[in-house]
């Protein structure tokens, strides 16, 4: 690809090169090549300067060779960059019949790395992908190389991508800002383009160039650092808001099933959390079907895996109602000791099937990156996390309100005699309901299995949080699970820069405690005969 | 599953047969093998069970040692820390083993330590942990902090030119005590107190928003800025998702972590990780003889053709060598003279070298540094020049600097101060 692009600049280099009278084959590449074939790190990386400096079609494909790890090197220090499994081409595109022997791989690390960015980046500024000349600038940006200047400016007179072009333009006004040579007034209006949309880049860059700067330029800077950190101060506690409300979902997604075998039937299910891992499980099974027979499915793999988790989960359900905790009902201790040694048992069993380690959830693209707003970064996945706890929130709300199950698992609750002599079979409907709480937990498994691990243990880490959600919220409540949900979150997002995370943890427990003191039925407590009952 | 089996039935033939079984009990050195098979810590240390019953099925194709077969008695402390220290007693006085590989951090081993003590048993720890301990009867094959985190900070130094560091850590002994060397050693090469930021969070933690979100801003200072990582197990997965996520990179910030290896990174997509770094004593990346055979081993054993082998596993080979080779240098399995026969016991390692035991009862090591690669291996960017002795009292502590540990005759001590000239001279 680049080979096209490049043609160009090739041509006019190749211009320039015969002008001035220099043979084209006697080329310094092959003095870069040499210097690439080697295990230094050091040397590596001059020769990646010196290849970007001479910026041919061949030392692009062997910089990009590079940075994919396909540029391998002979004993006699000549390169190999190999296409495929079996196809080795030489720098120039000659086919290689066979291998030579003793290749090795040309080694990369970060300082080869951060040399390969911005030397790509020069060299892919021109190409035809927006994505692609995107991420070149952002590498300008970085490297802020004075001699790219000229490239950048020939490169944005040709964008026609809003979003590329603004990014070249601040790739272009940070090199000016960085290199001593420019004008200060030009220095002081890349400060001010630059200070518009100010984030932690700007502010580095900033940092950095302040030390070296002149007076006057120093002095706006100081201004623009000023102004920068007055908005990102600002934006600050908006993040923490925002963060909460992530945190707030996940709790959210966890307690809800648990809202409805503790909160409605006053099951205390320990097996709870094992649920939420029944339902991860479950979309690493979808996943790894998906891989191996459809992989063009791949990005519809959590989707399919929801209904799943809730059958498969609501399943597990099922039979650990039916089985174990029917024969238990007013006798919370045995139902308590009893769901704790299924819960082990579950682990155990996933841990014998699946073996110890994680497993590996990949995230559908849409679900992977981030988004920037406004200079704060939101994590995508977390981004569709709240939304889909929401949705699941009202889907079980409605549920509850508008069909007839919901009708008799509410009158079953509220007071089971009465419901019995009406003809509802309260034992089905018992049933049912600890297995839609389950199964809802498996849905969140299938959430969760996005930003935790996928492992046997997966469970234990929900299991105290759903209980302190569901308690705090009032028991028999889902919208007090929701409010108590967000709260928590949004609570601890707050205290965490303040305190740190294990003692913004103690803080909101001790606080929990302190208000289930003083309202022991919590948030929103449940009036009327089904207290008593 | 399969060598648990076998176990089962030899058991199950001894017992059926009592006489055969006591004529048989003479003939075999019995080895305990203590790593919880269960619970939370069964994610790292179940592999190192099969790597002891691995190790002990080929030596006893070899003949075992001193001409008896070698039994392994594997026992599960469930990741509970109590039961370790119960099930070490179970190991030394029902069972008496000859000697016990075993424990994953540094609580289990804290716990079965004083019955070690109390039984004279031998224990072989496989993991890196934060010194300032020592002990005559435990013997300590995982990396000390100057096997690991001093010589992955001089590297960053050097190489990365990195000013500021966040030291991050769960909430416990081993990175609470490395970080505070570290800081030392931080302040020592002049770095000032603001350009290091500490942060500690719960085991498990899962929702590294905020505090990946504060790194990023703590490297926007235009010095160039690392995280030393020493957050344990499961904790990393939810992190290295979130630095990726907000598009953290290695070549922005790098991350260099004491506690994931080649095992660990088999639960994650690597790509996002690509650059970040880890300092180990052993890579299975690590291209020599040795190692390959190593790797085919333990594939073919396994029977899975994906398993990857890491540093801890290397830590028990090294340790099972050595013991064998004192066991027969000592000419009996007895504890005591076990213990004075290991220290100086040389033994290859997988990294193409020897490791020797010292009289501090730690090993000598190379240190390796090592970038994540996309396929969730380690490409080696830095080895030390020569092996690095364990050092048990780090040198930038108040009250540990003074102390040394020399278990021969006639010092003998684990805490020898050479300011006072006493043993005994205390930690603090």
């Amino acid at each position: 690809m680049p080979s096209r692009i490049l043609l160009p600049l090739v041509a006019m280099l190749a211009l320039l090169a015969s002008a001035i009278g220099m043979p084209a084959s006697a080329s310094p590449a092959d003095d870069a090549f040499a210097k690439l074939a080697s295990d230094q790190f050091a040397q590596i990386e001059q020769g990646i300067v010196d290849l970007s400096a001479i910026g041919t079609p061949e030392a692009a494909t062997v910089l990009e060779a590079l940075s994919e790890t396909k540029l391998f090197y002979a004993p006699d220090k000549s390169l190999v960059i190999r296409k495929s499994e079996s196809q080795l081409v030489s720098p120039s595109g000659a086919l290689l019949r066979e291998a030579p022997a003793g290749l090795k791989q040309v080694r990369i690390n970060n300082r080869v790395r951060r040399a390969l960015e911005s030397a790509l980046g020069s060299l892919t500024l021109i190409s035809p992908d927006p994505a692609k000349r995107k991420a070149a600038a952002e590498a300008v940006f970085k490297a802020r190389d004075p001699l790219a200047l000229p490239l950048i400016t020939q490169a944005l007179s040709r964008e026609s991508d809003a979003g590329v072009k603004d990014t070249m333009v601040r790739a272009r006004a940070a090199i000016v800002l960085a290199s001593s040579e420019s004008a200060n007034l030009d220095r002081i209006n890349a400060i001010e383009l630059l200070a518009e949309k100010g984030d932690q880049d700007v502010l580095a860059l900033f940092s950095t160039v302040k030390a070296t700067a002149p007076a006057t330029v120093k002095q706006a800077i100081d201004t623009a650092i000023n102004a920068i950190e007055r908005r990102l101060a600002l934006l600050s506690s908006v993040q923490n808001a925002l963060y909460g409300l992530s945190l707030g979902s996940v709790l959210l997604l966890a307690a809800i099933g648990l809202a409805i075998t503790f909160g409605v039937m006053g099951i205390i299910n320990m097996a709870h959390g094992e649920m939420v891992m029944i339902g991860a499980y479950t979309t690493f099974m979808v996943q790894e079907v998906i891989r191996a027979r459809y992989p063009a499915l791949f990005d519809w793999s959590l989707l399919i895996a929801l209904p799943l988790a809730f059958l498969t989960a609501g399943a597990v359900g099922l039979v650990l109602e039916r089985s174990i905790i029917r024969f238990l009902y007013g006798r919370p201790l045995e139902t308590l000791l009893a769901t704790w040694g299924v819960s082990l048992m579950l682990q155990q069993a996933v841990r014998s099937m699946f073996g110890p380690t994680n497993r590996e959830v990949g995230a559908p693209a849409f679900m992977s990156g981030s988004v920037d707003l406004f200079g704060l970064t939101i994590t995508s996945g977390r981004l569709w996390i709240i939304v889909f706890s929401l949705v699941v929130f009202v889907v079980l709300s409605l549920v509850l309100r508008a069909t007839s199950f919901g009708l008799k698992m509410r009158a079953v609750t509220q007071n089971r005699r009465m419901a019995a002599a009406m003809g509802i079979r309260t034992p089905w409907i018992d049933s049912l309901t600890f297995a839609l709480g389950s199964g809802i937990a498996g849905i969140a498994g299938v959430a969760l299995s996005q930003i935790d691990n996928v492992s046997p243990n997966l469970g234990q880490g929900y299991i105290i949080d759903s209980f302190m959600v569901v308690v705090f919220g009032g028991v028999g409540n889902l919208w007090g699970t929701l409010v108590a949900a967000l709260t928590l979150g949004v609570a601890n997002k707050f205290l965490e820069p303040l305190a740190g995370a294990v003692l913004g943890k103690i803080v909101v427990l001790v606080f929990i405690i302190l208000f289930i003191q003083k309202r022991p039925r919590g948030l929103f407590a449940l009036k009327g005969r089904a207290v008593e009952a | 599953m399969k060598p648990m089996k076998t176990l089962f039935a030899a058991a199950l033939a001894g017992g059926l047969a009592i006489s055969s079984f006591a004529a048989q009990a003479q003939n075999t050195i019995k080895v305990g093998v203590l790593h919880s098979l269960s619970g939370t810590m069964a994610i790292s240390e179940t592999t190192l069970k099969d790597v002891m019953l691995m190790l002990i099925e080929e030596q006893n194709k070899k003949g075992g040692v001193l001409g008896k077969k070698l039994e392994a008695v594997v026992v599960d402390p469930a990741s509970n820390w109590p039961l370790f220290a119960e099930k070490a007693r179970e190991l030394l006085t029902k069972d008496k083993v000859a000697a016990t590989f075993g424990c994953w951090t540094s609580v289990s081993r804290k716990s079965v330590l004083p019955v070690f003590e109390e039984l004279n048993g031998v224990l072989f720890y496989p993991v890196q942990y934060e010194g300032e301990e020592s002990s005559k009867n435990i013997f300590y094959t995982g990396a000390a902090p100057n096997q690991q985190a001093i010589p992955a900070v001089d590297y960053l130094m050097e190489n990365e030119k990195v000013q500021r560091w966040v030291l991050a850590g769960t909430d416990y002994v081993y990175p609470r005590t490395t970080n505070k060397i570290l800081e030392a050693y931080l302040k020592a090469k002049g770095v000032k107190s603001e350009d290091i930021m500490i942060n500690y969070t719960p085991f498990g933690h899962s929702d590294w928003q905020t505090i990946v979100s504060d790194v990023k801003k703590f490297g926007s200072t235009g010095k160039k800025t690392a995280v030393v990582s020493t957050i344990n197990g499961d904790a990393n997965v939810p992190f290295y998702k979130e630095l990726g996520n907000q598009g953290i990179k290695a070549t922005d910030i790098p991350v260099v972590a004491f506690s994931v290896g080649e095992e660990e990174l088999a639960g994650i997509d690597t790509k996002p990780l690509v650059g970040h770094l880890a300092a180990w004593n052993y890579f299975q990346s690590v291209e020599n003889a040795d190692n390959k055979a190593f790797i085919e081993k333990w594939k073919t054993y396994t029977k899975n053709p994906k398993r990857v082998t890491n540093d801890p596993m290397e830590a028990h080979v090294i340790g099972f060598n050595m013991w064998v080779k004192a066991v027969e240098k000592a000419g009996t399995t007895d504890p005591s003279a076990v213990i004075d026969a290991l220290v100086g016991v040389s033994v290859p390692n997988l990294t193409g070298g020897y490791s020797t035991m010292m009289p501090n009862h730690h090993i000598t090591k190379p240190v390796l540094i090592g970038e994540i690669k996309a396929d969730g291996q380690f490409s080696i960017v830095s080895q030390t020049a020569g092996l690095v002795v364990g050092d048990e009292w780090s040198d930038f502590l108040e009250g540990s600097k003074d102390l040394i540990s020399d278990w021969r005759a006639p010092m003998s001590c684990g805490n020898f101060n050479v300011k006072t000239g006493k043993c005994g001279g205390a930690g603090k």
